[in-house]
């Protein structure tokens, strides 16, 4: 590398390479053509408030052949008016995450077609994840809001100068149906607003940040354990696992060493949050389409794991178990006898399920060739989890990055090559059959110990950015922590799972049918707590 | 006439199906329903377990003492502010000057069940219960005093 | 034979007895309000009871109890309390939209189902409209309801009520070709459009046994079309809770949105109804040839009975495929009509029409 790279002190940190704004468009071409691992899956743009330094965004890629990862800075110094080039025309989910560091910082980034704002109302003022925001300056709000139809675009004229113009979202002639926030079938507060044609849909403009929390701010001035605490309010279904991606990036960074007893516990928690989430996916795909029956028959599965995992959490939703350096509490003393009986109760009762729906002509009819997702786009728009696998997309953390115990089962990951709704369909499906499978190995073999290492009453984390990622329910779920040596993150910033599906409903309905949007969304499978965060 | 028989074809698949499905959901039909009626079985089969976490309480012994030494842990950790403790500082019979709690004010309502209350507790003085039924019709009577005496 | 139930002398001596002691005019007056507050207060009862039984099936479909609290155990009044509720909610009328129109859709709705109602042969001589070209006019009576919902959704100045309506008017439009042929194809069997005298021409064996595959087919294709023509899942496009909130209805509520809720669960009943007609005998008893002991025990069940029951029996069927199935989309609904459903019951016409020539039929 010829740019500068930053000194690293602590090894397990992430080797950030700092780039100029003038170099950025080049570097990342280079970076994304290059025949050696080209990075063609953008991580993340993580907005950052360097205070004196500037305001900038740190750009996590990853390239999908080799799992190579890069980490590259681009700093504006003008906090006033800071301007960084835009690498849309690179990557796809570029435009929504940079669109989201605009919200949150203020960088404008030129050559972005779309620069509104995603999560916070049009009319907010200021930039609430800078350093300097005042918190007094947004009271409570309930005007009615009124979207534009028209967004900014900034770019950069041949002699140097930054200029703004208008992009057309929505035309007059257009005839524009809010699906949401209010509706049954976005799983949540999400509100796409959606131009259709008859029947017919021409294009879906996804707004965002209804139940908008804040919880990265929250988090800065949190100390490492209080951070925990909301990692279960982001993705409810993959709650285990989020926590625990966590666990493992402070872990890590910290360098506290994990008793093996717990790492066994977080494995088979994380798969019977997966199992769970799935059933609901189940569930709620059904109901989406229509067939209110099989819904009942997926929740009568799922309250058997959440009891199984009450006994031992002591919570069904918000389960709160991973902890620095271990989990809570050991598990109840007939957890296994339950889990065991549980699978093989599961494996007889999903029969039922495929005769129900998955063989079901109409079914079928609803969701073989609907939504077609290609490989390459969902790797341009960061479409992870089981979205990405069912375009023939071998992304499963748990295969590219082994943490915990997955480096020492056997697993099958589930690739579909279709990409359509029901290669999606299916890849959740068989991930169930995966999960009890990877359950099943472990099960027995759960080691004498303790479940958790003593830590310190007070955690810091050492200087340097720090990040870890886990195959969450619904795909890659990552955790970004900078730290300046302090009790509390600097920064500490979520990939979350479900924006970059999100962003691909524009791309995956668009000629589809209203009803297939509604399969579709069901499909993509997202959480709506963990895009608004 | 390939797609003739493609056509037939269609046909007897999706009949066949339909027919499948239909003799799913009428096995389910004849199986037993699953649902717990809540207020009527909270004395029979209700089943809560140990580690659920719905209140937080301060135990007491047979004396009416508490464990608690009002170092204020609790109320530093609780991300949400909670927990408030109010002490006094009194001087014990050996002359030496002791905080001692006064009351301790723990407020249901805004609290997320985290449990680094009782995870930082050096003294194990409080703890979560499975005490469930706590909805009311005023937000202040969500605010509860844990210590009987102070 | 089975004449132990027929209501014809009866209805004619209380209409003699009116005569004799008011002018006719006026017996005829009176007579007219008291079948229609009758045939009223029988749609609302029958309307509560598939409510109820709809609620109670769909819940065991489920796994679950379904209503159970409100009048004992069984949930009784759970029903009769919604409607109550439902009664004393407020009618909102929408700011910028037809007042008229939205007010007269719900109407329109009830009063095509009322019309089909009336013409169900409930017993020997106890069907309310009489005439002889009985099922051709309960074919056109129902479409009027297809006005209904398209005003609904037109009036409404709703985005979804509209796409609610337009997929309801493509579909009905649709199905009532196959309807109309499978009807077509059970009157050439018949011989008859009278309903009394297709149910009395079943006497010597339902018509579904007598016409054997076509009349099975054209029973089967009968019961898609009608559960399509109801509105029902899998065919609910019109209201697709998951896609267009409540679909047509969505911007009504108090009464206006419960004549449509009547008029739906009625139109389960009429379509089984008219199916029981056709296909299964209306309120003929069953007989099974070479059993005279069974056969005449079945007699002394009352006509009515039978017709409630066998109705009951393909509601229930009906209920069954509705809490089954995922719902089409609406250009699969279409295809399946147009490819399907109409070929076949052209094809079944055709295969009626020729058995009946050459008195292949029993």
């Amino acid at each position: 590398m010829m740019e500068e790279i930053k000194s690293q002190t602590n090894p397990v940190a992430d080797n950030v390479v700092i780039v100029s704004t003038d170099e950025l468009v080049k570097k990342t071409e280079e970076l994304r053509s290059r025949k050696v691992s080209p990075m063609d899956y953008l991580h993340d743009i993580v907005g950052m408030d360097w205070g004196e330094e500037g305001l900038g965004a740190l750009y996590y890629m990853e390239s999908t052949e080799t799992g190579e990862r890069t980490v590259l800075k681009c700093v504006a110094n003008d906090r006033e008016n800071p301007f960084i080039p835009s690498v849309s025309h690179i990557w796809k989910t570029a435009e929504i995450k940079e669109r989201e560091v605009f919200d949150f910082f203020g960088v404008k980034f030129t050559g972005n077609p779309d620069m509104r704002r995603l999560f916070l109302r049009e009319d907010w003022k200021g930039y609430p994840l800078r350093k300097d925001y005042d918190m007094n300056s947004n009271p409570l709000n309930l005007d009615n809001e009124e979207n534009a139809d028209v967004t900014e675009e900034y770019f950069i004229t041949p002699d140097g100068k930054i200029e703004g113009k208008e992009n057309v979202i929505f035309g007059k002639e257009e005839f524009v149906v809010n699906i949401g926030p209010q509706h049954p079938s976005t799983h949540g507060v999400l509100r796409m607003r959606t131009a259709i044609d008859g029947e017919v849909i021409c294009k879906i403009d996804p707004i965002l940040g209804y139940i908008h929390r804040g919880i990265e701010k929250i988090s800065e001035q949190m100390n490492y354990r209080q951070t925990l605490a909301m990692t279960d309010r982001l993705d409810y279904l993959s709650a285990h696992q989020n926590r625990h991606a966590l666990c493992i990036c402070i872990e890590k960074a910290a360098g506290i060493e994990v008793p093996l007893r717990a790492q066994y516990i977080r494995t088979i928690m994380d798969e019977l949050q997966r199992i769970d989430s799935h059933l609901l996916f189940y569930s709620c795909l059904v109901m989406d389409m229509g067939g209110l029956t099989p819904f009942f028959y997926g929740f009568r599965e799922r309250e058997k794991i959440l009891s199984i995992m009450e006994d031992t959490t002591g919570g069904r939703l918000i389960q709160n178990y991973n902890m620095i350096g271990g989990v809570q509490a050991d598990i109840q003393p007939d957890f296994c006898k339950k889990v065991k009986e549980f699978i093989k109760h599961l494996r007889n009762v999903i029969k039922d399920y495929h005769d129900i729906f998955t063989g079901n002509i109409i079914a079928r009819e609803r969701l073989i060739g609907v939504g077609v997702l290609s490989k390459e786009d969902a790797i341009s728009l960061g479409a992870t989890g089981g979205t990405g696998r069912a375009s023939g997309w071998a992304n499963d953390v748990r295969k590219r990055h082994p943490y915990a115990m997955y480096d020492k089962v056997e697993f099958r990951e589930i690739v579909y090559q279709e990409g359509d709704s029901f290669a999606r369909y299916m890849v959740r499906m068989d991930e169930i059959m995966e999960s009890c499978h990877i359950i099943e190995q472990l099960i027995d073999n759960i080691p004498e110990g303790d479940f958790k290492t003593k830590t310190k009453p007070i955690i810091k984390l050492p200087e340097g950015n720090f990040s870890t990622s886990v195959e969450s329910s619904r795909g890659e779920f990552g955790v970004m922590i900078e730290s300046h040596g302090d009790k509390s993150p600097y920064r500490l910033h979520y990939r979350s799972t479900g924006l970059p599906l999100v962003d691909a409903m524009d791309t995956v309905c668009r000629g589809q049918k209203i009803a297939d949007l509604i399969a579709i969304g069901g499909t993509l499978d997202f959480v709506i707590p963990d895009i608004d965060r | 006439m390939g797609n003739f028989k493609d056509y037939i074809n269609g046909y007897t698949f999706g009949i066949k199906s339909l027919i499948v499905g239909l003799r799913t959901s009428m096995k389910v039909f004849r199986e037993k329903n699953i649902t717990e009626q809540y207020p009527e079985n909270r004395h029979t089969t209700l089943y809560i377990p140990e580690r659920h976490r719905a209140m937080l309480t301060m135990p007491h012994d047979e004396n009416g003492n508490n464990k608690c030494v009002a170092c204020g842990l609790c109320q530093m950790e609780c991300p949400n502010g909670t927990i408030r403790i109010t002490t006094e500082t009194r001087e014990t019979e050996e002359g030496k000057k002791k905080k001692f709690l006064v009351k301790y004010e723990y407020n249901l309502g805004s609290c997320m069940f985290c449990q680094l209350c009782v995870n930082i507790c050096p003294h194990d003085a409080i703890k979560f219960t499975n005490d469930f039924e706590n909805a009311v019709f005023e937000k202040e009577k969500l605010v509860l005093t844990l210590n009987k005496k102070n | 034979m089975f004449d132990y139930y027929n209501l014809t002398p009866l209805l004619r001596s209380i209409h003699a007895f009116m005569c004799g002691i008011m002018p006719e005019w006026l017996a005829m007056t009176i007579e007219g309000i008291a079948v229609g507050l009758f045939i009223m207060i029988m749609y609302a009862i029958l309307a509560i009871i598939l409510i109820y039984m709809e609620r109670k099936v769909c819940a065991t479909f489920q796994c679950r109890i379904g209503p159970n609290r409100v009048g004992g155990k069984g949930g009784l009044l759970q029903v009769p309390a919604d409607v109550i509720k439902i009664l004393t909610k407020e009618i909102i009328y929408l700011k910028d939209n037809d007042k008229f129109l939205y007010g007269l859709a719900p109407f329109l709705v009830i009063t095509a189902s009322i019309l089909t109602f009336s013409c169900l042969p409930w017993n020997k001589g106890g069907e309310i409209l009489h005439m002889d070209i009985g099922i051709f006019f309960v074919l056109a009576a129902s479409s009027i309801g297809v006005l209904g919902i398209l005003l609904a959704g037109w009036s409404s100045n709703s985005k979804y009520t509209l796409i609610g309506a337009v997929r309801s008017g493509a579909m009905i439009i649709s199905y009532e070709l196959s309807i109309g042929i499978s009807v077509l194809t059970m009157v050439i069997l018949s011989g008859a459009m009278d309903i009394q005298a297709i149910v009395s021409n079943q006497s010597d064996g339902w018509n579904i046994f007598k016409g054997h595959i076509p009349a099975l087919m054209a029973f089967i294709i009968y019961l898609i079309a009608g559960n399509a023509e109801a509105n029902r899942a899998p065919f609910d496009l019109a209201e697709a809770e998951q896609e267009l909130t409540a679909g047509y209805h969505t911007e009504y509520s108090g009464m206006h949105f419960g004549f449509f809720y009547l008029a739906e669960y009625l139109n389960l009943f009429i379509t089984a109804g008219i199916a029981v007609t056709l296909f299964l005998g209306g309120w003929m008893p069953l007989h099974i040839s070479g059993l005279d002991a069974f056969n005449a025990i079945m007699d002394y069940i009352p006509g009515v009975i039978w017709f409630v029951g066998k109705t009951f029996f393909i509601v229930f069927i009906l209920m069954w495929i509705r809490w089954t199935f995922p719902r089409l989309r609406i250009d699969q609904v279409l295809i399946l009509e147009w490819k399907y459903l109409m070929p076949l019951s052209l094809f079944v016409l055709l295969l009626m029409t020729v058995c009946k020539v050459f008195g292949w039929v029993f």
